[in-house]
């Protein structure tokens, strides 16, 4: 079952043309990471696949539904708001600078969302939540303030607020990046941890040792376009496009 | 005039002063969101028509636009207005004018807000209504706080104002007072009664600044 397809995607801010033709799909269980130079576009793909942008062109399907679909022309057509409303409840998004409501407690910033928009039970959804904190090791931050909190502990907090609205598939856009070095780590150990039960996933890292080790494809971008994308061992040990060695030589010095 | 009277009259003026100052922030705070919304519209005739109004009301002094208020209607029209509009007018003129000031200090409140507040509501499901009410709104709240502070500090001693329109509030009754007993104690009275309308504004502005410091 593919959770999410992405057919000839196009986007460009004004003359810039930042994804071109880029087409990918996720299976359910796969962990997927994206990785390229600065610019490449990783993030823009991110974001049009969560709806914070708009494609120019092409199809965005998540389990079936077509969040938009190409016309003749290949031109992207958006699907109603209550359609789009809907589709949003099948992924989360993990920022890189965390993007925690600073004015809910840890429990309120994870256990509004799903109460208020999934309309769900609200002695369940704590209890859900008191497990996910659990789960982040955080069980004694329940009632803090994110602004009480590590930058680490922020993104699993994020990771948490995420995770309780049960997405299908969950994506990353450097979850590390604003992270001291030493924060990284526990970050990276959670997204094993999900990789391990299963979890849906994309990330845009700048990894790789972790893109290796972690995900079961890698897509190595380029300048809005996919230049070579495969198994993780294969593709990071042994590149075919010589934009790819130079990306990855350049990364291992 | 014995002394109690003149303090009768004092007390009254007083009265009426706080009257214009709560019926003023009762209209003009919420006046002013709506008007930040058409400043911050996407459609750009109201856009400019509200920037324009804006800058008529913080561009030219209060007074005037008191008497125009007051005056407007009769000279403009030749609608002649009940005796309650000396007042309404008062409320009118004071509500409009600080709804400008509000707007613009929303205004800057709400465009302060991150914008990946935004994009993690959205990605969480919020519509328009919950991301402003639920999310940016209250954080709004606390980012205006010092500057709504400001005005309504400034609106105490502008209340003063309404003198232009007869309005018996404490300035004109400390002033009418004056002149009639040749005396300086009723304006001594009258800068107290500021002086510690004030201190309890910017009391309560603090306790309301600690209330929301539990987050940066
Ligand atoms: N909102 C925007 N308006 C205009 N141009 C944009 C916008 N967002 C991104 N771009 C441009 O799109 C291109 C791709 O940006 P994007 O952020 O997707 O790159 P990235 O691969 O995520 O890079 P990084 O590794 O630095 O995060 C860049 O040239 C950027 O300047
Ligand atoms: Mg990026």
């Amino acid at each position: 079952m593919k959770v999410l397809e992405i057919n000839h995607c196009n986007k460009s801010f004004g003359d810039n043309e930042v994804l071109k033709d880029i087409s990918l799909s996720v299976s359910e269980g796969q962990v997927v990471s994206i990785i390229g130079p600065s610019g490449s576009g990783k993030s823009t793909l991110l974001r049009c696949a969560t709806m914070l942008e708009t494609m120019d062109g092409g199809d965005l399907i998540y389990l079936g539904d077509y969040a938009a679909k190409a016309d003749a022309e290949g031109k992207a057509v958006y699907s109603d708001k209550e359609t789009l409303q809907g589709i949003k409840k099948h992924f989360g998004l993990v920022f890189q600078n965390f993007n925690l409501f600073p004015h809910y407690s840890v429990m309120k910033n994870i256990t509004e969302p799903p109460i208020l928009i999934g309309k769900r039970n609200k002695e369940e959804v704590y209890a859900e939540a008191r497990e996910l904190l659990k789960k982040m090791g955080l069980s004694d931050k329940e009632n803090a303030y994110p602004c009480e909190l590590s930058g680490g502990q922020q993104q699993r907090v994020s990771i948490a607020r995420a995770l309780a609205m049960k997405p299908k598939i969950l994506f990353f856009d450097e979850p590390t990046s604003a992270l001291d070095p030493e924060l990284t780590g526990e970050i990276l150990k959670v997204i094993k941890d999900l990789a391990a039960e299963h979890m849906t996933m994309v990330i845009v890292t700048h990894e790789m040792s972790f893109a290796r080790d972690v995900s079961n494809h890698v897509i190595f971008m380029d300048g809005g376009v996919i230049v070579e994308e495969g198994d993780p061992k294969e593709l990071i040990n042994n590149p075919k496009q010589e934009r790819t060695k130079a990306f990855l030589s350049r990364f291992q010095q | 005039m014995n002394f109690t009277v003149i303090m009768q009259q004092l007390f009254g003026g007083m009265g009426a002063s706080l009257l214009i100052f709560v019926l003023t922030l009762l209209f003009s705070m919420p006046l002013g969101l709506l008007v930040a919304f058409g400043r911050m519209s996407k459609f750009k005739p109201l856009q400019y028509i509200i920037k324009f109004f804006i800058a008529i009301l913080r561009g030219t002094p209060l007074m005037l636009q008191l008497l125009v208020v007051f005056f407007g209607p009769y000279y403009m029209f030749g609608i002649s207005m009940p005796r309650w509009y000396r007042f309404g007018a008062v409320i009118i003129g004071f509500s409009i004018n600080y709804a400008a000031y509000f707007a613009e200090i929303y205004r800057s409140g709400i465009e302060s807000i991150p914008v990946g507040q935004y994009e993690a509501a959205s990605v969480l499901g919020y519509n328009k209504n919950q991301t402003f009410f639920k999310i940016i709104f209250p954080q709004m709240v606390k980012r205006v706080l010092p500057p709504v502070t400001n005005e309504v500090i400034t609106l105490v001693k502008d209340t003063s104002l309404a003198f232009v329109l007869t309005y018996e509030e404490m300035f004109t009754v400390a002033k009418q007072i004056a002149a009639a007993q040749t005396n300086i104690m009723p304006l001594f009275v009258a800068g107290v009664f500021y002086f510690i309308f004030n201190a309890v504004v910017a009391f309560v502005m603090e306790r309301i600044e600690k209330k929301l410091s539990y987050y940066r």
